[in-house]
């Protein structure tokens, strides 16, 4: 009896395969999982280090091409707009929207690591990817600055970008669990 | 003579051509063509006038090496794709990227729309990207036991499913100036597809005790990412590989797709390279079209509701003269298979049951009919249709009278609009927009 009891443990300990019912598929390195991970996630955990302001952000908003979509100062061009025309005064669900109906993405995100996840993954048109750690801080901190989030002299890094109060504060909705066969919203029954 | 030589010479074009066919299956040298007997065609069939038009007097297709090796419609058929005209943006748009892309419902006979039918759309616009399937890999990560990656011939190794799943686009919203059901209702489209449910990669990997939800990824120009709750990802999302008999086409994700039946379209992430799971809403990318400002908007904005419209008669179509008609339809929910379908066609007054072709299929279009006597009078016909788990699709005035708004011509029903669609049929058998 013992001993069968022995023989269970040592086949559980040698075979991890047991665990994973098929044995289908390569386990990734660490680093092809760093090189493929681009999702920011609200805590920031996986930002990577580099820094940047406003400043920075502002000139590169040129010298990288944001403007000629976007408008000069993120305003009244093809592509969404990036700067509400309205001031910090105005509730956040008006201010939030632009003229053609987005939302502003850099003034209602709930989560500044939001917006860096945005720049970094999909922007500049045509050449995605290919910003630099520092420029997306940079870019991060001049959006931010210009919709009245921060100030032109804050540093933005992987320790501070988190931190970013943002305006819309918890003016949003939560989803809801999701469960198997339930109402999308129990009561309204379409 | 003159004319002999000719109908030779084209009898040994024809049959190079079909031979050239025949040859990809079995790789006979051009110097060599036989006929699928073996005999030499020209020794098989010497003289032998080509016919050019059957004995119907109908004039002949010709098999062409590329109608052998992959078939083509009619050309008298002309049901075609279209860009989206309320998107708000052309597709291709001004940067050359797709938009959104609306099916032919008005000619869908069935519930498959044909893969080169299928409507296609990106939210934020994307380039179609060229991939090649055997460089391309599915990476699961984060609060698993194990990471895994896995290639196109990894994830064909896996038990495989096959269902059938509509998909539909947000942006499916039906308006008073649309003049076909495809402008108003094109945005969908239901295809059969093929691949591995992810939940049978997710325990290939060992989900950890905290993994809420995921983040799926797309490998196109922009990556493209949405995040959903996890309990969706072990209920009955499928990575796939096949639709319609085939591989997955580019515009709608080749080589491998999620499906996330019953969801807003925007969460079957195409070109899916990746899949992180975490343990809270990450809000990336495509979430951030998500946002609203109350948790009952919310609600509606993920699982679609159930809708129904009729695509015969519609909007652009004319009936030639009083008498019997089958009118006919979609019904489709993200709660489920659709339970009943019922077809108005005095307004809204009274209900009648209608026909459901075939067993409806969970989150699958499923097509109703309903057989009437027009009697040459002007009518407005209507359907609408009950899921599974009971959820009915409403008129505008129900979801106006339920969020306790005024009801006008404008009211905007929130998350996909998936209200009761009228058409009108004049006494000159027109049929046009009864929202208009």
């Amino acid at each position: 009896m013992g001993s069968l009891r022995f023989a269970a443990t040592l086949l559980l300990l040698a075979a991890p395969a047991l665990a994973q019912p098929y044995g289908v598929g390569h386990t990734p390195t660490q680093d092809e999982i760093r090189a493929l991970d681009i999702s920011i996630s609200p805590t920031g955990d996986e930002l990577p280090p580099g820094h940047g302001t406003a400043k920075e952000g502002a000139a590169l908003f040129q010298a990288k091409g944001c403007a000629g979509c976007h408008g000069k100062a993120g305003v009244g061009a093809i592509a969404p707009e990036l700067q509400s025309k309205k001031g910090p005064d105005a509730p956040i669900w008006e201010r939030g929207r632009g003229a053609s109906g987005w939302m502003i993405l850099p003034l209602t995100a709930p989560y500044a690591t939001i917006v860096w996840d945005y720049i970094h993954r999909g922007m500049p048109l045509g050449k995605e990817g290919t910003l630099t750690a520092d420029e997306v801080y940079s870019l991060t901190a001049y959006l931010l600055f210009v919709n009245h989030v921060i100030p032109e002299d804050q540093v933005l890094d992987k320790e501070s970008l988190p931190k970013v109060k943002m305006p819309i504060g918890d003016d949003y909705g939560r989803l809801p669990d999701w469960k198997h066969g339930a109402p999308r919203l129990p009561g309204y029954n379409h | 003579m003159g004319s002999k030589r000719t109908s030779r010479r084209e009898l040994l074009k024809n049959g190079a051509a079909m031979a050239g066919g025949f040859a990809v299956l079995g790789e006979t040298p051009a110097s060599a063509q036989t006929s699928p007997f073996g005999t030499p065609l020209h020794d098989a069939m010497p003289n032998m006038p080509m016919p050019s038009t059957t004995t119907s007097g109908a004039p002949m297709i010709k098999g062409t090496k590329e109608l052998v090796e992959y078939g083509q419609r009619s050309h008298f058929e002309t049901a075609m794709r279209m860009a989206h005209p309320m998107g708000g943006r052309p597709s291709p748009d001004m940067f050359g990227k797709t938009f959104h892309v609306a099916a032919p419902l008005q000619d869908s006979v069935g519930v498959v729309t044909p893969s080169s039918l299928h409507y296609f759309a990106t939210t934020r616009g994307a380039f179609v990207p060229d991939i090649d399937p055997k460089q391309h890999t599915l990476m699961i990560h984060g609060l698993v036991d194990r990471p895994l990656t896995f290639t196109m011939e990894d994830l064909k190794r896996f038990p495989s499913v096959t269902r059938l799943h509509f998909i539909e686009c947000a942006g499916n919203r039906h308006n008073a100036r649309h003049k076909t059901v495809q402008e108003s209702h094109g945005m969908t489209s239901c295809a059969e597809w093929t691949g591995v449910l992810l939940s049978t990669l997710l325990k290939e990997c060992g989900l950890k005790s905290n993994a809420t939800w995921f983040v799926a990824e797309g490998a196109e120009e922009v990556k493209g990412a949405s995040s959903m709750p996890i309990a969706k990802a072990m209920d009955d999302c499928m990575v796939a590989y096949g639709m319609n008999g085939e591989a997955v086409r580019p515009q709608n994700g080749y080589p491998l797709r999620l499906m996330v039946p019953g969801y807003e379209g925007i969460f079957h992430t195409k070109w899916l390279r990746r899949i992180k799971i975490v343990d809270r809403y990450y809000m990336n990318y495509n979430d951030y079209g998500h946002l609203e400002k109350t948790s009952k908007e919310a609600a509606l904005a993920f699982q679609i509701g159930p809708k129904s419209v009729i695509t015969y008669p519609s909007g652009g179509q004319h009936l030639p003269g009083k008498g019997f008609y089958e009118i006919s339809g979609l019904a489709w929910s993200g709660g489920g298979a659709i339970r009943a379908v019922e077809v108005s066609t005095d307004g809204g007054k009274k209900w009648n049951r209608a026909q459901l072709k075939g067993t409806p299929q969970r989150m699958a279009h499923a097509r109703f009919g309903y057989g009437w006597n027009w009697d040459g009078n002007e009518a407005v016909i209507l359907s609408r249709c009950t899921d599974e788990i009971g959820q009915v699709q409403p008129t505008r005035e129900e979801v106006a009278k339920y969020w306790n708004v005024p009801f006008d011509r404008n009211y905007r029903v929130p998350g996909l609009d998936n209200s009761v669609m009228p058409w009108r049929i004049a006494r000159d058998g027109t049929v046009t927009n009864g929202l208009a």
